[in-house]
């Protein structure tokens, strides 16, 4: 397996936001969490990208446990995420807010930028080439030298992919990314996770748009109060007693 | 016009300015005030570096100011060591006793940690003024040393020590402009605009808040051992919050976070100071509201608000271009 949870637990004083969650992630699919608001969909994602240390249970990644590892460890393997909110730093330009995202992949300190040293110059022009590279690749060109605080939503959202990719990832985890865009913006960043899909990398995503994740999604595991209700194609997904239940109580999935 | 303000040019205007004063005026005590704002501004770069560029306000400035200038006096008076090993053993000492605050107090964050590191540097200066076996107390240590000669300079008149303290400056400038302008630079504004962010993209926010949080300690401390030689002699006060206080009101003035407004606050308060001693402490009640004022409009200070106008001139700028030409405008402010 890829990526996989075991038992993983997270509880919040009385709380269980994530309760003995077994999980597994196929490398190259599009993986898709949904479940209620408060089941603890985004409390996964900080356990297994290293935000929250875990209760009891484990993250595996490539065979190595990374349940105690630190958040910029776990990114250093190739673990990439965005977050629900996008904070992007607004008095900067885009293509400014991606450079840095390419920091972790280089080496020079605080002396070489003291005395400008040829690594340095080399990799400063490594992290904005990376920057240039995952900004076409999201599309997003057109604005790198705008500033962020002027771009469309749906541009911050692709900038937050961008810096995501520009951790050179082996495995992305979105975080609603598609939340309050609009339905054509939203075909647009679907078609774009399946493109990153394509390029290898494994993809694994928060939605509440159901149409969105049916079309999309390889595999799907839906969350309730903290646990796994289900797991499975949509196809299976959609007919599944557990799920429809969980969801408006009855009422079937579109 | 305004492309001509570029935080480039300002520093290059007052590096010309800084070298030609003393033959602008030949007034002692103006060449004083002048030397004194340089070691200020050193100090004042330093808590930039750490409140501007990651957003951790510290409050212990004036403390590590102390440490240095006392290292250095107790290094020279009472060890009679050599001058130049102990003013490089006063920043190292400094920089030493950064490290270990810093390692604490980073494990906090915004208001708990101004509050903290106001703390560690009361203590600093409570250790000073009653440790009277070591750093003589409220009585001070005098007979400081002035620098001693480099090869065939020799610093025993205001103009060289003038010479020497300016010199000095501008190497802090070109560290602390090479360092925000770099990589690493970037990673400081990552953390300063969301740790939680910068984490997730692989920065350990930890070691690198740390490295700054020393080096800026390290600014302190040299800045307070050119004080201790310049002004040969010195006491607790210069350890006490109000001279937090005051660097603090330099950088906020000039323009936190930006490249040249520890310079400008800097000059600017501390002549504004000059014309107004008259009023005595009384000063306050014109600094005060000012100062009130400029944060809630400027609070990027005077740099800062010069920076935005910039901006907004270009914008106007190129929304005319675009607008006469049908063109997209690419044409970008750089900013300091
Ligand atoms: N840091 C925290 N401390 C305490 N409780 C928390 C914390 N983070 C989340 N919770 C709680 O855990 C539960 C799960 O929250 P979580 O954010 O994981 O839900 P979610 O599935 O992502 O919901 P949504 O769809 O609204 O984003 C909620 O009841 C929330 O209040
Ligand atoms: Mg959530």
């Amino acid at each position: 397996m890829f990526l996989e949870t075991k038992n993983l637990t997270k509880q919040f004083g009385g709380l269980r936001a994530v309760n003995s969650v077994d999980f597994s992630i196929e490398e190259g699919k599009i993986n898709a969490i949904i479940g209620p608001n408060g089941a603890g969909k985004s409390t996964f994602f900080n356990l297994i990208s290293g935000f929250h240390r875990p209760t009891s249970g484990q993250v595996i990644f490539k065979g190595k446990d990374i349940t105690t590892l630190p958040s910029n460890k776990i990114a250093e393997l190739g673990v990439a995420r965005t977050f629900q909110t996008t904070n992007l730093f607004e008095q900067s330009t885009v293509l400014d807010n991606v450079i840095v995202g390419h920091r972790l992949r280089t080496k020079s300190n605080l002396l070489d930028a003291i005395l400008r040293t040829k690594r340095l110059k080399a990799e400063e022009k490594q992290c904005k080439d990376k920057a240039i590279e995952v900004l076409d690749f999201v599309g997003l060109t057109h604005v790198a030298h705008k500033q962020a605080a002027g771009i469309s939503q749906e541009e911050k959202k692709r900038v937050a992919f961008a810096l995501a990719l520009a951790t050179d990832p082996e495995i992305v985890f979105l975080d609603e990314p598609a939340a309050g865009v609009n339905p054509d913006e939203t075909e647009g960043l679907a078609v774009l996770m399946q493109k990153m899909a394509e390029k290898g990398i494994t993809v694994c995503l928060i939605e509440h748009k159901m149409s969105m994740i049916m079309k999309l999604a390889d595999k799907i595991m839906v969350l309730n109060y903290g646990e796994k209700i289900a797991e499975g194609t949509p196809e299976q997904i959609k007919n599944n007693e557990a799920v429809i239940k969980a969801y408006l109580g009855g009422s079937a999935i579109a | 016009m305004a492309a001509f303000f570029n935080q480039r040019n300002v520093i290059a205007l007052l590096v010309l300015f800084s070298v030609a004063f003393p033959f602008i005026t030949q007034n002692e005590y103006f060449l004083h005030i002048m030397t004194l704002s340089f070691i200020w501004m050193i100090g004042v770069y330093g808590l930039n570096l750490l409140a501007g560029y990651t957003g951790y306000l510290s409050l212990a400035h004036a403390g590590f100011f102390a440490i240095g200038a006392y290292s250095l006096g107790l290094l020279t008076v009472k060890a009679q060591m050599n001058f130049w090993l102990a003013f490089v053993l006063a920043c190292l000492i400094t920089s030493v006793v950064g490290l270990f605050v810093g390692l604490i107090a980073l494990r906090t964050k915004e208001h708990f940690f101004a509050i903290y590191t106001l703390c560690v540097g009361y203590i600093i200066y409570l250790v000073i003024d009653k440790w009277e076996s070591l750093t003589e107390g409220v009585r001070g240590l005098i007979g400081i040393p002035a620098p001693s000669n480099i090869g065939p300079i020799a610093f025993d008149n205001a103009l060289s020590i003038y010479y020497l303290v300016l010199t000095i400056l501008l190497l802090v400038i070109l560290v602390v402009y090479r360092i925000v302008h770099s990589l690493n630079g970037r990673t400081y504004l990552a953390i300063r605009n969301s740790e939680d962010l910068a984490q997730t993209i692989g920065i350990s926010t930890m070691k690198n808040k740390l490295t700054v949080f020393v080096l800026s300690t390290f600014f302190a401390g040299l800045a307070g051992a050119l004080y201790a030689s310049f002004v040969r002699f010195i006491g607790p006060d210069i350890g006490s919050t109000a001279i937090t206080f005051d660097l603090l009101t330099y950088l906020l003035v000039g323009g936190i976070g930006t490249l040249s407004g520890p310079i400008v606050g800097t000059i600017i308060i501390v002549w504004v100071s000059q014309q107004l001693q008259f009023l005595q402490d009384y000063r306050m009640l014109i600094f005060g509201p000012v100062l009130t004022l400029l944060i809630i409009f400027y609070p990027r200070g005077i740099v800062g608000g010069v920076v935005d106008w910039r901006h907004k001139y270009q914008e106007k700028k190129n929304r005319k271009l675009s607008v006469n030409s049908l063109v997209k405008p690419e044409k970008q402010v750089k900013e300091g």
